[in-house]
């Protein structure tokens, strides 16, 4: 494996990483607004007890991206921040109001449910907005010429593929946050937040699949270099599909553990599976391009002696923060005084 | 306005911004340790409290700092994209570990308030006590990032291209440790001034001897505790800054001292205003030799002046007021603690009066201006460059044209947050007072860092 493939592997895996965890704490946002009237069935309180501690974590995420993308592909942040300055800047600010009024959604307890819809719809949007990069290093809607980049915001959003794009994001964002609170709920032995989210997990799985799936019809016109190598890899589509079938399967079967029908944990690996593969088959056929057809991963690889350095912090960082994510997940995701404490309004003293 | 001076504005804008939230949020996990570490020592329920209200007031404000930071990490690669190229090549390193830091702080502070009740005393230090060296290393690294746009090392450019890179020499550039060690002090300065000031706010509001009195009156004396030693270390490093301007950019020292004209024996220069046409500084006061001596430890250290330089390498010259500023503020702090141990210790008054306490109020705000004056001081100062003579600042930009609009919309969405989090701050504490945290923090088994009112 030479050392910019190497590096390429890194990023998507840095992409990856922060795309299932941004879709479940931008979901989790969203189904927190929606169901804040329905105080009996605990779902937005679930929702809640996921996302006060890991928002910041993820918000991490996307730093560690960018960072990742300019100290590995120099030349490549320069042309991604030059087209991106427009749908960049309108993420961020989106990003800056939802992450502010999530926090101030849970110091302000009267002011909670405005608060709470700032921030559950413009953590929605986010998603719509990040998945857009996918489409637009794909080079339709970039300028190349004399020797500037500039992105034509007009034929980006008149285009099918990019709305294929964006209702695969939202939809996926809901799909993936439904299962993961519906374990978490299910874990807390919460069962009627159980039922809602596993009956929100069964809507939205089909439609995020006919949104992949539309995504495909779209390339094939708007990028036919894409699909064509996206479709030497049929076998590992066909085997994503697959582990979406089993996922389903995992929300019908009785329990093993007891409590009320399904096996939300088998649901959660498997699609997170049926994503991993599809996103394998999606980040191949991009290469060598990160931006096509002008920046590949080997005229925009950084010096080797930077990349040396980087790629050693790397381990070095994993070492070290490895522990302290573990630490993180047994206090949150599986420690049973946490996931069944009372609602904070109950322990009012 | 052209599109380049409205990219700085904007990135200025942000930065100006986000470094108040940034600055405090490295300043109060220290205050917050130290409360904690009063506790282990003299188990008084008080200092759990003040842990407690800090540590609320430090999420809320890390609810701004956050996304503002996200903002300004991504921003760099969208507005600076000549400059982010040079960067990811040579000195990606502290951005890199950077990363690892606020990791750190984000896992670390979410354990320490979510799981504050589940786990053992020693997990709760040491958790905080990551929290703090998290935020004290994302300053670090950052600033390094600064120094070395004043210092750039570990490269050579030749025909325009980088080459013989070596990062970790470029991470360990000649003004690393001098100015981090500078945004660290001062950070940990301002986050006891921030304490401080509302303390003492408090102490104006609150009636004389009762036991909230007493509770705030303790909170301002660990505060200027912490922020007198800070303040006077921050001090004895800016000398130290001074002398490596000195050495390695003179024409920013020139121009913080209005010095047109290169001299042995040079003046410094306090107050007054740098007049371009007759090269002097108008209403200042002269101090003979005092600025070779600051310089270089000399009379005769020779200080080169403004005229070495053609006009168009010169920085912005009201940086020599924003310098004054910052000087004059941090020489402020160090004589307030003074102040309140002359008062309470010498005097043997156990009440500052009013004029004193009015002082106390004004130190958190003064030392936040002051921080905002030492950034656009160091970072105008370095105009018109990016990296000191090796990249432009209009080589730096990017090519995008009508910034205009985004300006707005940051600005915007600036003071949206700025006014909530006032809001939001101001609220909380109405709402759960003093009061009602120590009445908790006496009773067993009610959870102290959970509660919201």
């Amino acid at each position: 494996m030479t050392d910019a493939l190497l590096a390429i592997t890194v990023l998507w895996g840095f992409v990856f990483i922060y795309a299932v965890m941004a879709t479940m704490d931008f979901g989790a946002g969203f189904w927190s607004m929606l169901y804040f009237n329905r105080t009996q069935t605990k779902a937005t309180n679930i929702a809640n007890r996921y996302l006060s501690p890991t928002w910041e974590v993820t918000n991490t995420f996307i730093v560690a991206l960018v960072v990742a993308v300019y100290s590995l592909f120099p030349s490549a942040a320069y042309t991604l921040g030059t087209v991106l300055l427009i749908p960049g800047s309108m993420i961020l600010l989106l990003l800056a109001l939802r992450s502010a009024f999530l926090v101030f959604s849970n110091i302000a307890s009267e002011y909670r449910k405005p608060l709470t819809y700032i921030s559950g719809i413009t953590g929605i949007l986010i998603p719509g907005l990040l998945i857009s990069v996918l489409p637009i290093t794909h080079g339709n809607y970039i300028d190349f010429s004399d020797g500037r980049q500039t992105l034509d915001l007009i034929k980006l959003f008149t285009s099918a593929n990019e709305y294929a794009f964006i209702g695969f994001a939202i939809s996926s964002t809901l799909f993936l946050s439904s299962l993961l609170l519906a374990d978490y709920s299910k874990t807390a032995e919460e069962y009627e937040a159980y039922a809602v989210y596993r009956r929100d997990a069964i809507i939205l799985g089909p439609i995020s699949l006919g949104m992949a799936v539309l995504i495909m019809f779209t390339i094939r016109t708007e990028a036919p270099w894409l699909y064509e190598k996206m479709m030497d890899n049929l076998a590992f589509l066909i085997a994503s599909v697959v582990f979406f079938v089993i996922g389903g399967l995992g929300l019908f079967l009785p329990s093993v553990t007891g409590g009320p029908k399904g096996m939300p944990r088998l649901t959660v690996i498997a699609i997170t599976i049926q994503y991993l593969l599809a996103s394998l088959v999606y980040g191949q056929a991009h290469l060598p391009y990160i931006v096509y057809p002008e920046v590949t991963i080997q005229n925009a690889f950084t010096d080797p002696n930077s990349f040396r350095a980087i790629f050693a912090t790397y381990i070095a960082g994993f070492a070290i923060l490895f522990p302290g994510f573990f630490y993180f997940w047994t206090l949150f995701m599986n420690d049973k005084r946490y996931l069944q404490q009372k609602p904070p309004e109950e322990t009012k003293s | 306005m052209d599109d380049l001076l409205i990219a700085r504005s904007l990135f200025g804008t942000t930065m100006g911004f986000h470094i108040i939230f940034a600055t405090i949020g490295v300043g109060l996990p220290f205050m917050m340790l130290t409360a904690e570490l009063m506790y282990q020592k003299t188990k008084d329920q008080e200092y759990v409290v003040m842990a407690k209200r800090w540590t609320k007031a430090f999420a809320v404000l890390l609810g701004v700092g956050i996304p503002t930071g996200t903002i300004a990490g991504v921003q760099l690669s969208l507005l600076w994209p000549g400059f982010m190229e040079v960067i990811g090549v040579v000195m990606a390193l502290p951005f890199q570990i950077e990363i690892y830091a606020f990791f750190i702080e984000a896992l670390f502070m979410s354990i320490y308030v979510y799981a504050a009740e589940r786990i053992p005393p020693w997990a709760r230090i040491t958790s905080l006590v990551l929290v703090a060296i998290g935020a004290l290393a994302s300053a670090v690294l950052i600033t390094n990032v600064h120094a070395w746009e004043g210092t750039p090392t570990g490269f050579r450019i030749e025909n325009g291209i980088i080459t013989d890179v070596d990062p970790w020499a470029a991470f360990f550039n000649p003004s690393f440790i001098v100015t981090a060690g500078h945004v660290a002090l001062s950070a940990y300065t301002t986050g006891a001034f921030v304490i401080a000031s509302v303390s003492a706010y408090k102490l104006w509001r609150t009636e004389f001897n009762t036991r909230i009195y007493h509770f705030h009156k303790k909170a301002l004396t660990l505060s200027l505790i912490v922020g007198g030693v800070f303040s006077l270390l921050t001090a004895i490093n800016g000398h130290e800054s001074a002398q490596y301007l000195h050495e390695y950019q003179p024409e920013k020292l020139a121009a913080a001292e209005g010095l047109f004209e290169t001299q042995s024996h040079a003046p410094l220069v306090i107050g007054g205003f740098t007049d371009r046409e007759t090269e002097e500084v108008k209403y200042a006061i002269h101090i003979p030799w005092a600025l070779s001596f600051l310089a270089g430890n000399s009379f005769d250290t020779v200080v080169k002046g403004l005229k070495e330089w053609p006009e168009e390498e010169w920085p912005p010259l009201f940086v020599h007021t924003l310098f004054n500023g910052m000087v004059g503020i941090g020489s402020l702090l160090i004589l307030l603690p003074l102040l309140a141990l002359l008062w309470i210790k010498f005097l043997k008054k156990d009440k500052y009066p009013r004029w004193i306490l009015s002082t106390f109020i004004a130190s958190g705000p003064l030392a936040v201006l002051a921080i905002e004056f030492g950034w656009i001081f160091a970072c105008t100062g370095r105009q018109p460059w990016t990296i000191y003579r090796v990249l432009s600042t209009a080589d730096s930009a990017t090519t995008a044209t009508n910034l205009g609009i985004l300006f707005l919309a940051f600005v915007s969405v600036y003071i949206i947050l700025g006014v909530s989090v006032v809001f939001v701050l101001l609220y909380y504490f109405r709402k759960n007072t003093v009061a009602d945290d120590l009445h908790r923090a006496e009773q067993k088994g009610v959870p102290l860092y959970g509660s919201n009112t």
